[in-house]
């Protein structure tokens, strides 16, 4: 134990003495915290769009203005070539191609009928899948609207409508700040634990006090504990300033309480600190800690359900993200941030990260040797 | 003389390579014995299966009557090590390097406050004590090392080319630190590649190519090989080096 304090007071004193990890770690996550909320926003707003109108009519002009209206489209273009429209697309100029054929009105009136054509860039997926339903909708709702303009009496309508109205649980507002923000944070962590332990013990190696340190009586336990604590209490800091952050500029509050989340959040970090032990073992300089831990970071993220849905993921991709910490611990803050879980209520969450934190830390210590 | 180190048929393979091929010497308690060889030799190799960081392929020895293969965390108890790379934290001070490691040994606080009192008074750093080891000259850092090396009282100290890149004065300056250990009961096996030093040693051992060519005190060394100086022994012998150096 008395060796213990000596490893921690070294590190401590090693830490607060490097302005660069000072500034990782007070900086990066109100940078990040501040900034990526914003842009990581799953509404599409500001689709380009070019009409092509061989109608010019009154319909033409309600429809044009009610899409324009509906605050998702910029009208870019507006013209009667396809093949000119086309062209904006291939400028970028444009997302969407509405055409509105010759007699659009007159076939609307007259034979009730009338075929719209719609082209949509989808060299962005997200934004040509949603411009495209968004547009649907809205002709949808135009359509909807001319019916009840000729038929005055809805009952004698022909066709029955269902409208389906919803509310959204736990989140009321669709508010995407409140999903990303604590999603965030647990990315934060992440790297706080993995590439600062990682980076850290691979110093050593590289300047060769690893060998003065294997060359001691010093049992191996004591010196990976010295290690890991001094970052796992650095990483409880972020968190804390993250959920500070949290509060002052989104307003969010956890509606479960903070001492479920520090509960996760402490058995979490073990497991992504092991992880980065880890790393350090097999990785013989910084540069291949550093690639292995961002090769990590980016399964971790894009397979943790941070942007995307897991549920929607093919059945293969589920299972990897089975095997991914990060998928746990976002969907662990964001039950107890929006809908108050409690501890219980996470239990089999926290016993699968005690599960991690074990396999990591007990392969790491495995693959230690102060002998080679 | 009671022995402190041996070595019997003492192997490291690395692979197809042997990087030290059964070598086999007994050095006294007390005595300072120099290891040397070309680079590539196996001195370092060598080195590091006596200090516990290297498991031997095949062989026995024991350090401090402890056998190498099954205590060697109690060999770790008994010995200092100065490796050929720099290994204080240039980020800490004087004063906190030789905490950190008089701590990691299971010194007291009493015997670390006395102890560094007492280095720096030797070394003349009494002003430098506070100062970061990152901003001392170099020789200034591997004569700190070896104090550091030696904090705990070991019995043996190894030293892997300790005075590599420093300058002559300093050079010296060094080995006046290693002959006050030696006063002090303190076995010291060091590896170098300056052949005056080689005549600074009690008995010095000569490898070449993984084996230990020759064994015997530097007197009797330059008689058997019927050259003038330590160099041209150690030419004489490593010309029959086949492996490219590292």
């Amino acid at each position: 134990m008395r060796t213990l304090k000596f490893l921690l007071q070294k590190e401590f004193r090693q830490i607060f003495r490097d302005p660069a990890i000072l500034r990782i770690i007070f900086i990066m996550p109100v940078i990040q915290l501040l900034v990526l909320p914003w842009a990581a926003d799953y509404e599409t707003k500001n689709i380009k769009l070019a009409v092509v109108d061989h109608d010019h009519s009154a319909y033409t002009r309600q429809l044009l203005n009610k899409i324009t209206a509906s605050g998702y489209f910029i009208l870019n273009e507006y013209g009667s070539s396809y093949r000119q429209s086309l062209q904006q697309v291939e400028n970028d100029k444009a997302d969407l191609i509405l055409e509105i054929p010759a007699h659009f009105e007159k076939d609307l009136v007259k034979e009730e009928k009338a075929t719209l054509f719609m082209a949509i860039n989808a060299i962005n997926g997200v934004k040509a899948n949603l411009g495209g339903s968004y547009l649907q909708k809205i002709i949808q709702d135009y359509n909807s609207e001319v019916r009840t303009e000729w038929i005055q009496f809805p009952r004698f309508s022909p066709e029955t409508q269902i409208a389906v109205t919803s509310s959204n649980w736990f989140n009321p507002l669709m508010n995407y700040k409140y999903f990303m923000v604590p999603g965030i944070l647990v990315i934060l962590l992440t790297m706080v634990g993995t590439n600062l332990t990682a980076i850290n013990i691979v110093k050593e190696k590289e300047i060769g006090t690893i060998e003065q340190i294997n060359v001691t009586p010093i049992h191996k336990y004591t010196f990976i504990l010295g290690k890991l604590l001094p970052f796992w209490l650095l990483g409880m800091i972020v968190l804390t300033l993250g959920l500070l952050i949290a509060y002052l500029f989104y307003g969010i509050l956890p509606l479960g309480s903070f001492f479920t989340i520090y509960v996760f959040a402490a058995i979490y970090l073990f497991a992504v600190l092991g992880l980065g032990l880890l790393v350090s073992t097999y990785a013989s300089n910084q540069q291949q800690a550093m690639l292995l831990s961002f090769f990590l970071m980016m399964i971790f993220i894009l397979l943790g359900g941070l942007y995307t849905s897991i549920d929607s993921m093919p059945e293969w991709a589920q299972w990897i993200t089975r095997f991914n910490p990060v998928s746990y611990f976002i969907e662990v803050m964001r039950m107890v941030v929006l809908k108050g879980s409690t501890l219980s209520d996470i239990r089999n969450y926290l016993y699968i990260m005690m599960g991690f934190a074990l396999f990591f830390n007990g392969w790491a210590v495995i693959s230690y040797r102060k002998r080679s | 003389m009671e022995k402190i180190i041996t070595a019997h048929k003492l192997t490291k393979r690395f692979g197809d390579f042997t990087a030290v091929n059964q070598i086999s010497f007994a050095i006294q308690k007390g005595e300072i014995f120099g290891f040397l060889g070309a680079n590539g030799a196996g001195k370092t190799t060598a080195m590091r299966m006596l200090c516990g960081l290297s498991m031997p392929s095949s062989g026995e020895a024991t350090v401090a009557g402890f056998d190498i293969y099954r205590e060697n965390e109690k060999i770790k108890r008994s010995i200092g090590y100065m490796s050929q790379k720099f290994s204080l934290y240039d980020d800490l001070t004087v004063k906190e390097n030789m905490r950190f490691y008089g701590g990691i040994y299971g010194m007291t606080d009493t015997f670390i406050r006395d102890k560094t009192a007492s280095i720096l008074e030797q070394l003349h750093l009494e002003k430098e004590g506070d100062k970061l080891v990152g901003s001392l000259p170099l020789g200034w850092k591997q004569k700190l090392a070896f104090s550091v090396a030696i904090f705990h009282d070991p019995p043996i100290v190894f030293l892997d080319e300790p005075t590599g890149g420093v300058d002559p004065v300093t050079r010296r300056e060094f080995w006046s630190m290693i002959y006050q250990a030696s006063a002090a009961g303190i076995t010291i096996f060091v590896t170098t590649h300056y052949m005056d030093e080689a005549e600074y040693c009690n008995r010095v051992s000569i490898m070449v190519d993984g084996r230990i060519e020759a064994l015997d005190t530097p007197a009797q060394l330059k008689q058997t090989y019927q050259a003038k100086s330590m160099d041209g022994v150690f030419l004489k012998l490593a010309r029959k080096a086949t492996r490219a150096a590292d």
